[in-house]
């Protein structure tokens, strides 16, 4: 009993910070490049990525025995299309600006290393709840990633959060500024490596 | 006398910094310093690999001395632009003062921000303080405008430190030039700051509301607003540049660009000194000349201003003479092979012209240029060896 406990901890939190997919495994850098000028469309990624990743596991764990071994990538990807086309018309339906604001990057999941890479290589071995927590995980880490990347490049790119305003007026009129590199691809490439060596010296503490 | 009391000074407290004692992990502080007053017993242990008598601080220092005449020409241009605006008095003495106080917060705010980054590195990573630093700390903030705000300096610096250099290893690792890396950071970080006209001239509270404001417009700016069928020569005339003017650098700009002459008396220097290599320097005065010329001979009456701009004037104005005197001759990111040195200065005056021409975003090139070529170079040296290897005769049959 004790067991099953750890390795379902072990799975959720494993890729959380030891082995984060993007920190660790530098999977899924072209997004997190793209969406996180702004934390509000970080989230919304971060939560999509993390249900597809949950929801493509789950199938392909629970069809795991019956997926061809020659054909399983077309299945696999089958199963991702099916759900980025679910999330993709669910954000038009409800939230249609920041589906505006994240356009091709939605639909771009399909290509996201991380979700084919947890089918290949957790869910085809793994019992679907030990998969589904697996997504869980590994979407968590990468949002977390995100949402991290998002918070520094919007704070100090645009000296907001969210949307609202936090840096107050008194900082812009004694001469502060927004950081304009902040808001280039190339910051979040910056930052991504900066967290990256953050990680591994707390880790190799 | 005095310095045998300093040296007392250091043997007395060496035993402090060194494995047992109390204060190990400032031992590279206390190392520096002491090569600061005497010659070390050791020279060269580290990259760059200097086959000389000389070690580092004394190579570096040389560098620091080519400097001191653009230095102290541009202290003196920042306080007479700035005079000049505000409707002070422009004789020299007041001029120089004025320059000053302009310019040493930004040196001493480089200076001080880049070595805390030095130091801390230094203790955690246990390597030596680089001289190297001596002279990073001091182009950095001749790259600048006289009107950069101070924090913004500091966060270039530690940028250009940190970022450009100590996450390579240290001094002798980096592959981009460090100095460069924090006016590019600063240039994309906050680009109201490092262009447009306002900026180039510190105005003090005017003297006297009647007089009459200068633009403060840098020649590359006028001519970037060059139209159709306009003569930059003659647009630069109207505002006052003459070449002679361009040359000796009385006109708004970065701190130490605007004088070519003195970055050529800098240049000759180090070169004569052997510290900055004549092939990048020379390549590089090439390529300016035989792209502008090459560009005059397409341009016929074509409308475009730029292409038919007489190449000198591509030597004289913004930061090209500075960049490829000091900034490209860093010999930690430029190659170490001799003859592809041609072909590194050479793509460097290229490059800084076609930016210039056909790139209306930029008006500066050169920091560009050297930046992007600093990247070749390890490629650059990797050629140049394949090639020499090719020549060998194999002195082993292959079967």
């Amino acid at each position: 009993m004790r067991r099953t406990e750890t390795k379902i901890l072990k799975v959720i939190f494993e890729p959380i910070w030891k082995n984060n997919p993007v920190m660790i495994q530098i999977l899924g850098i072209c997004s997190s490049l793209a969406v996180t000028v702004q934390l509000q469309t970080a989230i919304v990624m971060a939560i999509a990525l993390t249900l597809v990743v949950a929801f493509s596991n789950l199938a392909v764990s629970v069809m795991r025995n019956v997926i061809p071994r020659n054909i399983r990538i077309i299945a696999e990807l089958c199963i991702v299309a099916t759900l980025v086309i679910i999330a993709d018309e669910l954000l038009k339906a409800f939230m249609y600006d920041i589906s505006k604001q994240l356009s091709v990057f939605v639909g771009l999941i399909i290509t996201n290393c991380i979700v084919m890479g947890r089918a290949e290589s957790f869910a085809l071995a793994n019992p679907p709840l030990l998969s589904f927590l697996d997504g869980i995980g590994n979407g968590v880490g990468y949002g977390s990633v995100l949402i991290a990347v998002a918070f520094i490049r919007e704070l100090l790119g645009s000296g907001k959060l969210l949307g609202f305003d936090v840096i107050p007026r008194a900082f812009y009129l004694s001469g502060y500024e927004n950081m304009g590199f902040m808001l280039l691809a190339p910051a979040a490439f910056i930052i991504i490596g900066l967290l990256v060596w953050l990680q591994r010296t707390l880790i190799n503490k | 006398m005095l310095f045998e009391k300093i040296k007392r000074a250091f043997d007395k407290n060496r035993k402090h910094f060194r494995d047992d004692g109390k204060l190990k992990r400032m031992y590279p502080l206390f190392e520096a310093l002491e090569a600061f007053f005497f010659t070390p017993e050791n020279v060269t242990k580290e990259v760059p690999h200097v086959r000389d008598s000389i070690d580092l601080k004394r190579f570096m220092s040389f560098v620091v001395v080519a400097l001191l005449p653009t230095f102290l020409f541009g202290i003196y241009n920042a306080g007479y632009q700035s005079n000049l605006m505000s409707g002070f008095s422009l004789d020299f003495w007041s001029a120089f003062s004025k320059g000053l106080i302009i310019v040493l917060p930004l040196v001493f705010v480089s200076y001080s921000v880049g070595f805390f980054w030095e130091i801390l590195f230094a203790s955690i990573r246990k390597h030596k303080i680089s001289e190297g630093f001596l002279v990073t700390g001091l182009l950095f903030p001749m790259t600048l405008p006289p009107t950069m705000p101070l924090w913004q300096a500091a966060l270039g610096i530690s940028f250009g430190v940190v970022i450009g250099k100590e996450i390579f290893g240290g001094t002798g690792r980096n592959i981009l030039n460090p100095a460069l890396t924090g006016r590019a950071f600063l240039f994309f970080a906050y680009p109201a700051k490092m262009t447009g006209d306002s900026v180039w001239t510190v105005v003090g509270r005017l003297k006297d509301q009647s007089v009459d404001i200068v633009s403060g417009a840098t020649p590359l700016a006028v001519s970037a607003l060059a139209g159709t069928h306009e003569k930059i020569e003659l647009l630069l005339a109207q505002k006052g540049y003459s070449f002679l003017r361009l040359f000796t650098g009385i006109y708004p700009g970065s701190i130490g660009e605007t004088s070519a002459m003195l970055c050529i008396v800098g240049a000759v220097f180090l070169m004569v000194a052997g510290i900055a290599s004549y092939r990048i320097i020379f390549g590089g005065i090439l390529g300016v000349l035989s792209t502008g010329y090459l560009l005059n001979m397409v341009a016929g009456d074509s409308s475009a201003a730029w292409l038919s701009l007489n190449p000198f004037y591509h030597l004289v104005m913004g930061g090209f003479a500075f960049g490829i005197s000091f900034m490209a001759t860093d010999p930690v990111s430029a190659p170490g092979m001799e003859n592809v040195k041609w072909v590194y200065g050479f793509a460097i005056g290229v490059l800084t012209v076609l930016i210039r021409v056909f790139n209306p975003a930029y008006s500066e090139g050169v920091m560009m240029a050297i930046l992007f070529m600093n990247l070749f170079a390890p490629l650059l040296d990797y050629v140049e060896i394949k090639l020499r290897l090719k020549k060998r005769i194999p002195n082993v049959q292959q079967f």
